[in-house]
């Protein structure tokens, strides 16, 4: 219990950081309606690009942009793979995600692990986020650079930022175009743009979450990604499962995105802890939680669902 | 307004399946023109309304609105100039997103979406005006998730976001076939008082010959991918569904509209 309870600070960050990728996943998978599994190639691009630049010597805050705009164009990738080559969007996203494993490998130079130098002082102070700022006043850092409190605000940050862009016309036309795509060409929208630009945004948050990960494990491993797009549904699902009666504005639905993550990784971290697993039970255990919480909606509808309620009259009945 | 010339269609060339749509039509609509079009299953109706839509592109020929030529523009660029109404209910709206927020995306219909706002307050204001030509009560519901409308009411909306920034032309896909009696009879009531209202050009594809007679100025009479008669003016308005049968058998030399058109 002890072991758990020393963990959760830990395990809260990683759960806000994955969180970060998980609204990325959000935008394909609830707005545009697409299984997006590029994301476990572009989670590591993310932090390849950044602990590559870091350790070059560039700024941390232009090697996040930096892995931004390389998950972006990964997104790209599978964006044009799908609407100009007319590949299914789920075969397009591991068509990118294979290729991504060569270009992660390029970028680190061939290894399959680069760590970032944080066992010089002044390096590590550079970070935004790393696990050793999680034990707060005991090692020394002040609590605002607690990574709860870093990527915190990024996350509310970020959720502002969306709120705002889904509410333009642009945005607009990426929700329709993930609702009704006969409607959207319809009123003029272009179909394949708008999936273009959401995959491009949703990978580019992949990627900033990867370059997040990177600073707070000290180290990228090419496999850091593996699992990630599933991580991401639990995090959507989750938060979808246990908020969505009661947020229903857009700003809150991503809200519950990131607090589904966090759910799911203090969730991880307990069953690990308390039952002294090893680690690698991890992935089976992620693939279990996400079935299980997919098939509570499926079941909830099928097998228990309420008599339906005659309709309150309202307006015109019969139209 | 409308300029189709001899256009043909032709899926699955090649295969077992092969089926020629539309056997080169030509059809010229004037400003102002309601036409209605009738024909059996497969005579190619809904094939020249998506034709002219550009849900595909067409085999050969050529298809101008308002003198552009749009024979070669995708269906999201051809939306500048076109107000459409499917026959599914659900095809038209996004049924997740609200009925403010359908209407402003057909409010911004045929123009560049930026980043501009989505939708303004003066934009709400004007919506639930403009619903209470429908008599739906939909003017007090703006903020529903058009989800939860009925058919019928879908339908309604998405006649009226067709409308919403004038097209220059209105193409209606058997928009009332898949209601009841009554509610379709409401839905193209509404039609014809914002055809009317709006002077719009109007194709209407309808299964029901009733209704093709009534409404409109014109008709016209679909059979294997041609047009078999064209109707218009003093001939249509004393038109009886008996003549039009007579007419439809001489034309083509077939008794098929008898029992295909009066039972849809």
């Amino acid at each position: 219990m002890a072991g758990f309870l020393s963990a959760l600070p830990g395990a809260a960050s990683q759960g806000l950081i994955w969180g970060v990728m998980a609204v990325g996943v959000y935008i394909t998978y609830k707005i545009l309606d697409i299984a997006d599994l590029t994301v476990d190639g572009s989670f590591c691009t993310g932090g390849a690009v950044f602990v590559v630049l870091f350790a070059g010597g560039v700024n941390v805050w232009a090697a996040m942009l930096a892995a931004l705009l390389a998950g972006m164009l990964a997104g790209l990738a599978t964006g044009l793979l799908h609407t100009v080559c007319g590949i299914p969007a789920i075969l397009a996203g591991i068509l990118t995600q294979l290729g991504l494993y060569t270009v992660n490998m390029a970028i680190m130079d061939f290894k399959s692990s680069v760590a970032l130098p944080i066992t010089q002082e002044d390096m590590l102070n550079k970070l935004l986020v790393s696990l050793r700022f999680v034990q707060g006043s005991k090692s020394g850092y002040p609590i605002w650079r607690h990574p709860v409190v870093v990527v915190g605000l990024m996350t509310a940050a970020l959720i502002a930022i969306l709120y705002w862009f889904f509410g333009t016309e642009l945005g607009s036309a990426l929700r329709a175009t993930g609702s009704n795509q006969n409607m959207a060409r319809a009123q003029g929208i272009d179909t394949n743009w708008s999936k273009v630009l959401g995959l491009v945004l949703s990978n580019g948050l992949v990627a900033l979450s990867g370059a997040l990960m990177c600073q707070y494990n000290g180290a990228n491993n090419i496999d850091v990604g593996r699992g990630a797009i599933v991580i991401g549904l639990a995090a959507v699902v989750i938060g979808e499962v246990l908020f969505g009666k009661v947020f229903r504005n857009f700003a809150l639905k991503l809200l519950a995105v990131s607090l589904g993550a966090i759910i799911y990784y203090v969730v991880i971290t307990a069953v690990l802890k308390l039952g002294n697993l090893n680690a690698n039970y991890l992935k089976l255990l992620t693939a279990l939680v996400v079935a299980v919480f997919l098939t509570i909606p499926y079941w909830k509808g099928r097998y228990f669902s309420k008599p339906v309620k005659p309709a309150k009259k309202e307006g015109n009945p019969h139209a | 307004m409308l300029d189709v010339q001899n256009i043909r269609k032709t899926f699955n060339p090649g295969t077992v399946n092969e089926k020629t749509a539309l056997a080169g039509v030509s059809l010229t609509l004037n400003d102002g023109d309601f036409v209605t079009v009738i024909g059996g299953n497969g005579a190619g109706k809904s094939t020249l309304l998506n034709a002219v839509a550009g849900v595909w592109p067409v085999d050969s020929g050529s298809i101008s609105i308002g003198g552009a030529d749009v024979t070669k523009l995708p269906e999201h660029k051809r939306a500048k100039y076109i107000g459409r109404v499917f026959q599914d209910p659900m095809m038209g709206t996004a049924a997740t997103m609200q009925i403010e927020e359908n209407m402003a995306l057909a409010a911004r219909r045929g123009r560049s979406r930026t980043l501009r706002p989505g939708i303004t307050r003066d934009e709400r204001e004007r919506y639930r005006e403009t619903l209470k030509i429908l008599d739906l009560g939909l003017e007090d519901r703006l903020t529903s998730k058009v989800g939860l409308l009925s058919g019928g009411q879908r339908q309604a909306l998405t006649l009226l976001m067709a409308a919403l920034r004038k097209p220059d032309l209105l193409l209606l896909d058997e928009h009332t076939a898949a209601l009841d009696p009554k509610t379709a009879a409401k839905v193209l009531a509404a039609t014809e008082r914002i055809v009317q209202k709006d002077h719009l050009t109007t194709l209407m594809i309808t299964h029901n010959m009733r209704d093709a007679i009534v409404h409109g100025n014109r008709l016209i009479m679909m059979y294997e991918g041609r047009i078999a008669l064209d109707i218009a003016g003093e001939d249509k308005k004393k038109l009886t569904v008996e003549q039009l049968l007579a007419k439809f058998g001489q034309a083509t030399g077939s008794d098929e509209a008898d029992d295909k058109l009066l039972l849809g």
